[in-house]
């Protein structure tokens, strides 16, 4: 199928706080192409005297809504563009955009294996499309969701997700908090580990597809202890953001 | 259009003008280096290790960790742009530059392409014109340490002049061939040349 990536300029529809320092952006197309779910779009940012910039956000929304879509922006404080998206943009705005790209880190809603989906931070936001197409299809594929935050307050679409798990579907989630837990916190309290990833995985392992997304450090650690628990290279696939860790750490 | 197009509010954060010059467009410049790679790191065993150039040759050369080492390595710096829109200035590497890993090899004249295999079966594949004349190389070392497994180590391929994604990590031999064979990035919509100061980011058929 040929499809065009062209620049094309999508009007601000709405703008959705999800937390502190995450929103979503309704995005309204003149020409929307089928995105997959794990895919992402390029945004460009132009000033008066013909300066751009650009970055990459990953698509929300899953591919089955049609008339727009929806891109979820983590606020990076020293961020050219995320600071724009963020402190400037309000709907009725418009945005130069192309996309959907990106052919690996894609799920196809057609599969019959289960799905194990790991996340950090902003790194649920292509899953969340993966979750949501699932339930659109409907796929009736296991799938549990390992998502990792700082504090219960940076869960990116919380409620969300928790109507999505009480639907009984074979979603499950499991979250953990790594910095601050609320006094009545039932999921876990540390960092991602070999043993909580051999827990969660282990119901699926038969015949499991992996999608890791998260910073480098968190992905690169995720996908060592799969390969470890008997997990097939072939079967994980990841999507890494943020510092390497070398200079910075986060 | 596209081109009178401007961001309501937009000013952004321009880099200094010696700098920017250097910057590819829609790319920015980072301090970091990133890593990203479509599923695990493979930790590559050294004494398993090996790089063999082969297809359209006289014969097939391959070396073992031991033996590649013995070859003659240039340090060489290089500013890099990933498609994922980061470029970095003034990387220090160092590696066997592939002109003088074909000294080892006779190329068929038919040779027009070569596809960069990996350990862990990552392909990329370049115009023979993109390998030749110092401008690519098989790095063993970054920044005066030996290459992390993270960014391909023990030794990558490094094509300063293409988006990063033709600087295949983990690489395992070059096989050279007469028609163009779309590597793995290529077969998933990103263009089959690459060149940052082209954008040439994406293939329009996909």
């Amino acid at each position: 199928m040929k499809q065009s990536l062209d620049w094309q300029i999508a009007t601000i529809k709405a703008v959705r706080a999800e937390t502190d320092r995450v929103k979503t952006l309704t995005l309204a197309l003149p020409r929307q192409v089928r995105h997959k779910a794990g895919q992402h779009y390029d945004i460009r940012l132009t000033a008066l005297d013909g300066y751009q910039a650009q970055r990459s956000y990953s698509i929300a929304s899953e591919p089955e809504r049609e008339g727009d879509i929806d891109l979820t922006v983590e606020k990076i404080e020293t961020g050219e563009v995320s600071t724009y998206l963020h402190d400037v943009l309000v709907p009725g705005d418009q945005l130069e955009v192309r996309g959907p790209i990106g052919g690996y880190f894609v799920w196809e809603a057609s599969r019959d294996e289960a799905l194990m989906l790991v996340a950090a931070g902003s790194g649920i936001v292509p899953l969340m499309a993966m979750i949501r197409q699932r339930a659109a299809c409907p796929s009736k594929v296991p799938a549990h969701l390992l998502y990792s935050s700082r504090t219960y307050e940076d869960i990116i679409y919380r409620e969300k997700l928790e109507r999505m798990a009480a639907l009984g579907d074979g979603l499950q989630i499991f979250h953990t908090l790594t910095r601050v837990q609320p006094p009545d916190w039932r999921g876990y309290h540390r960092r991602i580990d070999e043993q909580m990833l051999a827990e969660i995985i282990r119901p699926l392992r038969d015949s499991v597809q992996v999608f890791a997304c998260g910073p480098t450090l968190l992905v690169e650690s995720v996908a060592d202890h799969l390969v470890h628990l008997g997990i097939a290279a072939s079967h994980i696939r990841t999507e890494r953001f943020g510092p390497s860790g070398e200079t910075k750490g986060t | 259009m596209a081109e009178k197009f401007v961001s309501r509010g937009f000013f952004g954060k321009r880099q200094s003008a010696d700098k920017s010059e250097r910057v590819p467009p829609g790319q920015y410049i980072t301090e970091d280096f990133p890593v990203l790679t479509a599923g695990p790191t493979p930790r590559l065993p050294l004494d398993q290790w090996s790089f063999t150039i082969e297809g359209l040759v006289d014969k097939k050369v391959s070396w073992n960790w031991q033996e590649f080492l013995q070859l003659q390595a240039q340090p060489f710096v290089a500013d890099i742009s990933c498609v994922t829109k980061w470029t970095k200035l003034d990387m220090r590497w160092e590696g066997v530059s592939v002109d003088s890993l074909l000294e080892h090899v006779k190329l068929d004249p038919k040779v027009k392409f070569v596809t960069a295999f990996c350990h862990e079966g990552y392909t990329t594949n370049l115009p023979i014109e993109d390998i030749l004349n110092g401008k690519a190389f098989i790095a063993t070392s970054y920044d005066g340490k030996p290459l992390a497994p993270e960014h391909g180590g023990p030794a990558r391929m490094v094509v300063p002049h293409l988006y990063f994604w033709k600087s295949a990590k983990w690489v395992a031999g070059l096989r050279f061939t007469e028609k163009d064979r779309a590597g793995f990035w290529e077969s998933a919509g990103y263009h089959d040349h690459g060149d940052p100061w082209k954008e040439e980011r994406y293939s329009f058929s996909g």
